[in-house]
């Protein structure tokens, strides 16, 4: 429970349908850790103590024990430092993921084991069902479709997902925010968060300066040049942490026509920046795959894929490589700003059939 | 579900007795101590029985018992009140490690591996200017009961105040501060099942100290404002429990304690005392289970129906890692692995036995899911 309208929701629904539910919330980060990423104002921080003191407020009107648990050093484990780690290597991370599969869904979902509970159930935009033929958990996209967040919970395998509930992925947000006030919950109205939890302001460059300045490490150690595709230097930024692939203002280059970054190389510090047209990609290679609703295919499959979390799911011919956790995905049209580090995940229609990282 | 209370050293039930002894405090007695009507001098009259019975239980004067909102308070009064530099253990409860904190140079003298403090450090730790030395005569996680009289020795022998936070000694084992020979001494109602809100200061007649609060002429001007009377009277009928009957229920509760922690020893593999081998109360036991994370295991055990405690808890309400813990030279895992239980009136060889069989079967649980540990 984090406090806000999703979970609490969950909660409400489950209770009203006589569940025996437990009510927990995560202490994961710290925000007084990293000063600069504070936002005022700002909801879905993580751990803010307005946050456990609503979740708290809504477990009390409900009549659920509620427990706060303390994951800091775990989240710090799996989460932030691989985090900030990717981004100096150049790949840009996506916290969320790494939240579900290392933290959500894996170590809490031991602590609920722990705690005598036969299965989690979360405030996720998602639809789970059972697939007696096949044998396996099938994920869908949320009906809420501007909610969904199937492209986050990619990673999750059969044996998570045997011991997870999401009560809201059938519904519209605005339903959620009707059932909400419905249950008398008083954070109906609260703000949806939109940020990284653990950098509230959104300002990843920041956070991670913060950070290593709180870790004591010195930050001179990724600045560099700024490099045409040809290899021209045409400029120097202040760190690699600051450009992702595709990112189009703060180059501080003047150029007759807009200019991306292309890639980062952190090996030479360098950042590459090109036109539009040169972040257009064909193909790409897609890492440690996990196989949800179908098993892994032996030979190509057509599917719709996704390369960020905005992104509309594009055609594409997935073609497994003869190491199974990898997949060559060719698209049908080339596609901008193909990001190692993201994830790729791949739809048929509603169903989500899997996803991995790309290259 | 029945609900089983084993965690005293957090806080206590008020008793049936106290409950009663306050009663008359909340309706018909009403008076102002301070005032010169006969309102006044009824509620004059149970505020000084109360301050005699606290102090009874003291080995002290009434004169030198100042009432506080709490121990929280009692032990700030003491170390601020002593205005200079102090001297302090690692292990101390919050109210006094964080005042002592406020100090500048303030010295935190560590401890040994069951959580005892080495006298001879204390003395080594003396300056010039040093104006107190505060020690907690028992320590709340652990149960550990430090060398007082003989630190009291040092300090006097240094010519420096000695505090002691009784908070958790009281009712648990004889305080005398006479024998101690301290010159200040915390207590607190709410952990001899008095009412939360009220503590108490021993302060030794002739000694100085500052006060906190300004205002009335309160307390021989050492606490202003109108006095709690009636938590004051809960906590002078607490005292006189402990004065009668405690010494009879400690020995009830020490048998009860034995009892769980052999129960859970003879039964589980890879569980280990913390401070056990030191002098303890006799109803605390601080348990370290190999492997275990305190976190699921005390929740488990709260849904059965069993409250324990882990450590402190944060501001959110997570555990918190023990300084005290830490204090002994637990690694961070073996900190978090550590759960404390506190005995008091209430529990019942029944209990205990049902409990045994509680963390049993948690523990079996969680070592399960969690195969770290072999």
């Amino acid at each position: 429970m984090s406090g806000g309208v999703d979970s609490s929701v969950v909660a409400g629904l489950l209770r009203r349908d006589g569940e025996s539910v437990i009510g927990m919330t995560m202490q994961l980060w710290n925000q007084k850790r990293i000063p600069e990423t504070a936002a005022e104002g700002a909801t879905g921080r993580c751990c803010s103590l307005d946050d456990v003191y609503d979740a708290r407020h809504v477990a009390q009107l409900l009549g659920i024990p509620y427990y706060v648990v303390n994951f800091e050093d775990r989240f710090e484990q799996q989460v932030v430092k691989p985090f900030v780690d990717e981004y100096l290597a150049g790949r840009t991370p996506i916290p969320c993921t790494l939240c579900n599969n290392f933290i959500k869904f894996d170590q809490f979902l031991e602590m609920a084991e722990g705690v005598g509970a036969r299965e989690i159930a979360t405030g996720h935009y998602a639809q789970l069902s059972w697939n007696a033929e096949s044998g396996r958990w099938e994920m869908r996209r949320s009906v809420d479709r501007g909610k969904d967040q199937t492209y986050f919970l990619f990673g999750l395998k059969q044996e998570q997902l045997a011991r997870t509930r999401f009560p809201l992925g059938g519904m519209e947000k605005t339903q959620v925010r009707e059932l909400a006030r419905e249950l008398g919950i008083p954070t109906a109205a609260k703000p949806d968060s939109q940020e990284i939890c653990f950098v509230p302001n959104g300002d990843y460059a920041a956070f991670i300066e913060g950070y290593f300045r709180e870790q004591g490490i010195a930050q001179s150690a990724t600045s560099g040049e700024i490099v045409t595709a040809e290899g021209k230097v045409v400029g120097e930024h202040s760190g690699v942490h600051h450009f992702t692939v595709g990112q189009r203002r703060g180059l501080g280059v003047a150029a007759a026509e807009p200019l991306y970054v292309i890639s980062t190389e952190p090996a030479t510090r360098r950042v590459v920046i090109g036109r539009s047209d040169d972040l257009l990609r064909a193909s790409m290679g897609v890492k440690n795959v996990n196989w949800i609703s179908i098993a892994a295919p032996a030979t190509s499959i057509r599917a719709e894929v996704k390369i960020r979390n905005k992104h509309l799911a594009a055609p594409a011919t997935l073609i497994p490589a003869p190491d199974a956790s990898r997949v060559e995905v060719r698209f049908d049209e080339p596609q901008r700003a193909v990001t190692p580090g993201q994830a790729a995940v791949f739809y048929q229609g509603e169903l989500v059939l899997g996803g991995g990282w790309i290259e | 579900m029945a609900r089983y209370y084993f965690d005293h050293n957090a806080t206590t039930p008020v008793s049936p007795e106290v409950f009663q002894a306050m009663a008359p405090l909340m309706t018909e007695v009403y008076g102002n101590p301070s005032s010169i009507h006969q309102f006044g001098q009824e509620a004059r009259g149970v505020l000084d029985e109360a301050r005699r019975s606290v102090a009874g239980a003291l080995g002290a004067k009434a004169e030198e018992i100042v009432f506080t909102s709490g121990g929280t308070e009692a032990d700030n009064l003491a170390i601020f009140g002593a205005a200079g530099h102090v001297i302090t253990t690692t292990v101390e409860h919050p109210a006094v490690l964080q005042a002592a904190a406020q100090i500048p140079s303030a010295t935190f003298v560590p401890v040994n591996q069951c959580g005892v403090v080495d006298p001879e450090a204390v003395r080594a730790a003396i300056r010039p200017d040093t104006r107190l030395i505060s020690v907690m005569h028992v320590n709340n996680e652990l149960g550990v009961i430090q060398p007082l009289a003989e630190i009291a020795r040092i300090a006097q022998e240094a010519g420096v105040l000695m505090h002691a936070d009784g908070v958790q000694a009281l009712g648990k084992i004889l305080v005398d501060v006479g024998e101690l020979g301290v010159d200040l001494y915390s207590v607190s109602a709410h952990k001899i099942n008095g009412p939360k809100g009220v503590g108490a200061l021993y302060v030794r007649k002739g000694t100085e100290l500052r006060p906190l609060l300004y205002g009335g002429p309160h307390e021989r001007k050492l606490r202003a404002g109108t006095e709690n009377v009636a938590g004051a009277a809960g906590f002078g009928r607490a005292a006189k429990w402990v004065r009668e009957e405690a010494a009879a229920e400690v020995q009830r509760q020490q048998i009860l304690r034995d009892r769980l922690e052999q129960g859970i020893r003879a039964r589980v593999e890879g569980v280990h005392v913390n401070g056990g081998g030191a002098a303890r109360v006799g109803n605390t036991s601080n348990l370290r289970f190999d492997g275990i994370d305190s976190e699921p295991l005390l929740i488990a055990l709260d849904l059965k129906g069993f409250a324990v405690s882990s450590g402190s808890a944060c501001s959110s309400g997570a555990t918190a890692p023990s300084h005290v813990l830490a204090a002994i030279g637990l690694t961070k895992e073996q900190a978090r692995s550590s759960v404390r239980f506190s005995l008091g009136r209430s529990n019942t060889v029944a209990q205990v036995d049902a409990l045994i069989d509680a963390v049993v079967e948690v523990v079996a649980r969680l070592r399960k899911l969690a195969p770290a540990y072999v």
